[in-house]
């Protein structure tokens, strides 16, 4: 079958100009051409003649790739990796430099929810031209509006200006209208960042929908893994405008979130002593001793800390933030519980966290470690940190098959049961 | 499905650009239908707007221009020769000025959503029709009150005029439009430039004090067109149907020119707005 989507050589290139601020005035044009009308001349036919070449940035190169129908395929990256300018030139609003691509069917782009909703105009009035802007006709729209209205929850304030709207409404109600879109490609870029968690639940869901049982094919850039994990079979991995990773979704999230800090076990900063004190290597350690990041599910183990005062630093504290796959947090804890916090005399300094055995479910997580004076000053903090909870030795699975629900947290509960009759 | 889309680095032009203004006509209708729609709801006074503006202008200039420095105006009295003048006048410069921020102002769409461009810039001289309409009431009103009959050829000539004004202002705004985006000090050099320009377009007086270099003054295509309704609407002189051609043929250049320079820069705006 052919594909619905093909993506051959794509590249893009932006000329990046030393001039002040984004834009040029018309004005400093004229003066500098009447100033020094030679220089200005031979300026002009130089770059035109292609001898002085402007400094120019490759935002994305030899990007290749096809989609299939009814396919939902992620796109991750870090910033400024080019999934937005992928998806800007997927979408036409911006031209390629290079290679072609070609579209089989309905174009649909959800670069942000709202785009052209007018304060001034009421809900309904919104609707209509939103949708219009989206690319739907007016039958489609007047065809689904009880629906849109009804998965926006406004019916009450439809004929309210959205300026009264609050934030959440106006959010649920852009999104319900791009929801409905009756595309056959859908092209969406991080929009299930907004709204409330229920809400972007319900629009993950609506997601989901729309290519399981539609059959439509979804073009979907987050930062959010558990919701790419979520809606797409395959994804794309960009890193400075190449694709550096494509395939099963699952593989190339691992690949993206080990490649980070690598696996290693023991991490080692630069010492800075600038600042008032430096995280210099934080390490996980196994209950042995051994560094390792693959943890086995029933056993404790520690997160070491080593850090450096530089120059006296009051009441500070020393913090680990606990992440899964994308951004959900699931534990911050601190060194110092009380009000009382510790004054640190410059020297080093080893911490050592206990993390108790049967605390994570089995899969990846990340932490971060801050060295902080709350309210007021971040000493010094380190990200990404991964660590993996392995089934190994866990007496769980010998009673359930791999993976059988296995929770973020996997402490045991006390069952007590009794016989009464 | 049925409908394949191909992306390749842009060309300026091809034939299918105009296909796809014809299928995106709706969002056409939507951005003047906002447009319309956000004006005369912002304003207490709503439509009335659109009469207010040129009646007071027409007030003011009979006033000076007519009673007080006695201004010729070919034996018409001068406020409806005026108005006459000044309601084709104020649908190009009002067109004029919109279409050139159209694209800015609308900036937060344009890097967000895919649409033949050229739309925003039409849909903003289409919204000035309807103040056109509005303000020609008040044409109406005053034509009754002087007791003047048009000919019914002279209302027959009336669509071209339209579409004159319509060619001129879409196409020198398509060319505002564009330059604006790249050069933002535009916007602040265009009022000025519109006020010039109602000086050498026969307005206030009429095209026959330029005397025997009046054809000069035809190369601006206003000026074909408000001769052209004056002689239509109130009997000043007989249609100049060269006159109509030169201001025809100068506002298919100044539309061509509009037109391809737009459609050259067209794939930098959502870059660089």
């Amino acid at each position: 079958m052919e594909p619905i989507i093909k993506v051959k050589n794509i590249g893009k290139k932006y000329k990046i100009t030393h001039e002040r601020g984004s834009y040029i005035s018309l004005r400093d044009v004229i003066t500098i051409a009447f100033k020094n009308p030679f220089r200005f001349a031979k300026t002009k036919a130089r770059q035109v003649t292609g001898f002085e070449k402007k400094e120019e940035f490759w935002a994305l190169k030899d990007i290749d790739f096809s989609v299939n129908k009814g396919e939902a395929i992620g796109i991750i990256g870090r910033n400024g990796a080019g999934k937005s300018t992928l998806l800007k030139i997927l979408s036409q609003i911006t031209p390629p430099t290079t290679g072609e691509i070609v579209m089989h069917g309905r174009i649909g782009s959800l670069l942000e929810v709202g785009t052209g909703f007018h304060p001034e105009l009421t809900g309904r009035e919104n609707i209509f031209l939103n949708g219009a802007i989206l690319g739907m006709t007016r039958k489609e729209i007047a065809s689904k509006f009880d629906q849109i209205v009804e998965f926006a929850d406004v019916v009450k304030f439809l004929d309210t200006p959205v300026k009264y709207y609050s934030s959440g409404m106006y959010v649920r109600l852009a999104f319900s209208v791009a929801a409905h879109m009756e595309h056959d490609i859908l092209l969406v870029d991080e929009v299930l960042a907004v709204g409330d968690t229920e809400f972007q639940k319900k629009c993950l869901g609506k997601m989901e929908d729309v290519t399981k049982e539609n059959g439509r094919t979804i073009l979907f850039i987050s930062h959010n893994m558990d919701a790419i994990q979520k809606l797409c079979s395959r994804t794309i991995l960009l890193e400075k405008g190449s694709v550096m990773k494509i395939g099963p979704t699952k593989e190339v999230i691992d690949y993206y979130l080990n490649a980070s800090h690598g696996q290693n076990a023991v991490l080692e900063f630069l010492n800075n002593p600038q600042k008032a004190s430096s995280i210099r290597r934080i390490s996980i350690l196994r209950n042995d001793g051994t560094p390792s990041t693959q943890i086995p599910v029933s056993e404790p183990f520690k997160v070491k800390v080593d850090f450096t005062v530089h120059g006296p630093i009051k009441r500070s504290v020393l913090s680990m933030f606990l992440y899964s796959g994308g951004e959900l947090l699931l534990l911050a804890s601190e060194s110092d519980q009380t009000k009382n916090l510790r004054d640190y005399e410059p020297g080093d300094y080893s911490t050592t966290i206990d993390m108790p055995a049967h605390l994570l479910g089995l899969g990846t997580y990340f932490f971060h470690i801050s060295l902080q004076q709350p309210k007021s000053i971040a000493h010094d903090i380190q990200k990404d940190i991964y660590l993996e909870i392995t089934d190994k030795g866990n007496p769980r699975s010998e009673i359930f098959p791999p993976g059988y629900y296995t929770g973020k947290i996997s402490s045991i509960l006390n069952f007590k049961t009794d016989k009464i009759n | 499905m049925g409908i394949t889309t191909v992306i390749r680095p842009k060309k300026t032009f091809s034939w299918n650009d105009i296909r796809e203004i014809w299928q995106y006509r709706e969002l056409l209708y939507f951005f003047t239908w906002r447009d319309l729609k956000i004006r005369y709801k912002q304003t207490t006074i709503g439509v009335l707007w659109a009469i207010i503006q040129p009646v007071s202008t027409m007030v003011v200039f009979s006033v000076f221009f007519g009673s007080l420095a006695k201004m010729p105006s070919d034996g018409i009295p001068y406020p409806i020769f005026v108005y006459t003048g000044l309601l084709f006048w104020q649908f190009f410069s009002a067109a004029l000025s919109q279409t050139s921020s159209s694209l800015i102002s609308n900036a937060a769409i344009i890097t967000k959503v895919y649409f033949p461009r050229i739309i925003l810039p039409v849909s903003g001289v289409i919204t000035q029709f309807v103040d056109f309409f509005i303000a020609s009431i008040v044409l109406i009103a005053l034509m009754f009150y002087y007791g003047y009959v048009p000919h019914l050829s002279g209302l027959l000539i009336l669509p071209l005029l339209l579409i004159i004004t319509f060619l001129a202002s879409v196409g020198g705004g398509l060319f505002l439009a564009s330059i604006n985006v790249k050069y933002r000090d535009v916007k602040y050099a265009l009022p000025f430039v519109i006020q010039i320009l109602m000086f050498i377009t026969p307005v206030i007086y009429p095209a026959s004090i330029a005397g025997k270099y009046s054809w000069l003054l035809a190369i601006n295509p206003m000026t074909g067109v408000i001769k052209g309704a004056r002689g239509a609407l109130l009997g000043t002189e007989p249609i100049n149907w060269a006159l109509l051609l030169i201001s025809f043929t100068a506002v298919f250049i100044l539309f061509s020119i509009g037109f391809y320079y737009f459609k050259k820069t067209e794939r930098y705006f959502a870059d660089i707005v």
